[in-house]
């Protein structure tokens, strides 16, 4: 990890703070996070239910604003950007997955695919680029069904195709296996891994299975809204 | 960004629930249906009464007993001897012509058909002021109005329409009130979709009406005069000296007021337009309502709409979408929606006012509906005014959710 201090961090979190309110009760989600992720890195985040694992993606993808802290993505100050700029970081720099693939349910995969880059400021190639997308995850042969004549893991295989079509910084992926067997399981983690290792994607994957974990280069524990050593964990 | 594909998701999103869609625009599709039909059949009845006033002939006018305007206790009828008074050249220089008129609307009965239609009884002179061609045979004389003879000038529609024949009638002998009549004369047509069309129109010596058909009259009663000034240029004196030998006729002293009430066709033609001004009014406002209403339904669907697709919106912004974008997409399906009820609407009133057309021929009184391209232009535009006006508030709620809270909906 010594080799990194000399690179501009893609994540640089400091000091972040974020609360929900239900009525007048503060839940406090994250208590004060530091995090610093490097161009190229794959990174696991772990930790109990409730911890602040989906709050803190959430804000690592810009998808909700801190209530204190600093956050800087590619060096961009984002936790000071309004509705409109966030769009255009999360449309250029970021791509999701989710636990439950969130796909269109009567679009194809390749319309499905193709979503990101309808908002894009450069919706050239269009269908190229995302038949691209699609040849990547193995689906070449899929382009033309809809999610519900595909199963669970190519489903979520699509999901990754649209997440990457737009080429964004970063792969953020919550509980991706989280609806599979383990063997499709497996097979995302495959390809997340491969796309990192190939395009050099900086994938960060939320998870609750070790082995899943363990498969990446570096564990992030979370604990109560607050990054913690992993031996103080266990 | 490229609007096809919004166009597309809109359409595929209503095709989707084909159903919900559909009642959701009947509001629309019968708001614009019932107003283009409406339309369709006023400009066509419109068409129709001009068309009739023209026909009443010109440099005419018109007396009938009473007057709505004073309050009169008990107006006299008119008599014959006002037209002889009317016909008096020497106190009346700028009237060419009067003529009395009887009228009833009776049956005609030829072998086993029948026909109801209007009867006009009057002098051989209505000819002129009606302006009324000849086609075959000639109109009724002063030797057969002084002989009270059984003849009768037909018009050809009623002629066809009775014998089936369009030529050869002269000579027909038809039955009216069950007294045997000889026809002499069929008139020329003269088109136009009139209610009461000259070309059904019969005609006959106003003798032979009071002594036939219209007994109940009395030998010196009639139900209007036609007077025919010598030219355009006479019309306001011929109006003058008609309503002074009418007060004379009457004997009415000069604080008494008119007991009859003169009308040329210009008045006709006021009336007329002033009608269709109401009726223009009240269907702008059976329009406006039923727009409302289904604007309202409308609202309703894209809520539940926008509901529905909660997470679909969150996944979208977390793409990228901004709030312009998910705006457009909503605003533009509830625009299609209601465009397309307008669509629909403009067909069914359509096929409406083509449905009273066709029944009008059928009862003998022709009716053109008339669909303007204002009207359908008007339509399209305003339904889809609607979907943007009432789709507004849903497609601000969708633009404005927040993208964690609508990833979250369950
Ligand atoms: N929208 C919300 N409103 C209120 N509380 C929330 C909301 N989202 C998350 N929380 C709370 O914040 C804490 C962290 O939640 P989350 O980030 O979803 O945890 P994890 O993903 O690790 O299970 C939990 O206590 C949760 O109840
Ligand atoms: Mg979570």
């Amino acid at each position: 990890m010594e080799k990194h201090n000399t690179e501009q961090p893609v994540i640089y979190i400091r000091d972040l703070y974020k609360s929900y309110y239900i009525g007048e009760i503060e839940v406090p989600a994250l208590r004060g996070v530091d995090l610093e992720v490097y161009p190229g890195e794959i990174v696991a985040i772990m930790g109990p239910s409730g911890s602040g694992k989906s709050t803190l993606m959430n804000m690592v993808g810009c998808l909700d604003s801190p209530t204190a802290g600093e956050y800087r993505l590619e060096g961009q100050l984002v936790s000071e950007l309004v509705d409109d700029e966030l769009a255009l970081v999360r449309n250029e720099k970021i791509g999701f997955v989710f636990q439950k693939y969130n796909l269109l349910p009567r679009a194809t995969a390749l319309e499905n695919v193709e979503l990101p880059l309808r908002y894009s400021r450069d919706p050239s190639r269009m269908r190229e680029r995302s038949s691209n997308a699609l040849e990547r995850v193995g689906l070449a042969d899929r382009m033309l069904h809809k999610p519900n004549e595909l199963s669970g893991g190519q489903q979520q295989r699509v999901a990754i195709a649209r997440a990457i079509v737009n080429e964004p910084a970063i792969i953020l992926a919550d509980e991706p296996t989280g609806n599979l067997d383990s063997k499709s399981g497996q097979e995302i983690m495959d390809l997340l891994i491969e796309l990192n290792k190939r395009i050099g994607t900086t994938v960060v994957i939320v998870t609750h299975d070790s082995n899943i974990a363990s498969q990446t280069q570096r564990i992030v524990h979370l604990w109560d809204g607050l990054i913690v050593d992993h031996l103080e964990e266990a | 960004m490229n609007f096809l594909p919004v166009l597309k998701e809109a359409l595929n999103s209503i095709a989707a629930n084909r159903m919900r869609s559909f009642l959701t625009i009947l509001g629309i599709i019968i708001g614009v249906g019932a107003v283009i039909a409406l339309l369709a059949i006023g400009q066509g009845a419109q068409a129709s009464i001009a068309g009739e006033i023209e026909s009443i002939g010109t440099n005419v006018l018109y007396v009938m007993p009473g007057n709505l305007m004073e309050d009169i206790t008990n107006p006299q009828k008119l008599t014959l001897s006002d037209v002889s008074n009317l016909s008096n050249r020497a106190r009346a220089p700028h009237i060419a012509r009067v003529a009395p008129v009887i009228f009833s609307s009776t049956t005609i009965t030829y072998g086993s058909d029948t026909l109801s239609t209007n009867v006009t009884g009057s002098t051989p002179d209505i000819q002129q002021i009606l302006n009324l061609e000849i086609q075959e045979g000639s109109f009724f004389t002063e030797s057969q109005q002084s002989s009270r003879a059984s003849v009768i000038v037909i018009g050809p529609r009623a002629a066809e329409r009775l014998t089936g024949k369009s030529s050869g009638i002269v000579g027909t002998v038809l039955r009216i009130n069950g007294h045997p009549f000889r026809v002499i004369g069929v008139t020329k047509p003269k088109g136009g979709n009139q209610f009461s069309s000259p070309d059904f129109m019969i005609y006959m010596p106003i003798s032979s009406m009071q002594m036939r058909v219209k007994s109940s009259a009395g030998s010196e009663e009639v139900d209007y005069i036609i007077v025919q000034a010598q030219d355009s240029q006479s019309m306001s004196l011929a109006i003058q000296e008609t309503r002074e030998i009418m007060r004379s006729s009457h004997r009415l002293t000069p604080r008494q007021p008119d007991d009859f009430t003169i009308t040329n066709q210009e008045d006709f033609l006021s009336i007329a337009n002033s009608i269709t001004q109401v009726l223009t009014i009240l269907l702008s406002g059976i329009g406006g309502i039923s727009l409302l209403v289904g604007g309202i339904g409308i609202m309703n669907m894209m809520l539940v709409t926008v509901t529905e697709r909660t997470r679909e919106i969150g996944l979208r912004k977390a793409l990228g979408a901004r709030k312009s974008d998910i705006l457009l997409q909503f605003l533009t399906e509830s625009a299609l929606l209601s465009l397309i009820g307008g669509v629909i609407g403009i067909a069914f009133g359509w096929g409406l006012s083509s449905l009273v057309g066709l029944i009008a021929a059928n009862s003998g009184a022709p009716l053109a509906p008339v669909i303007g391209a204002n009207s359908i232009l008007l339509a399209t535009l305003f339904s889809a005014a609607v979907g943007v006006f009432f789709g507004w508030y849903p497609a601000q709620r969708a633009a404005n959710l927040q993208p964690v809270e609508a990833l979250r909906y369950e």
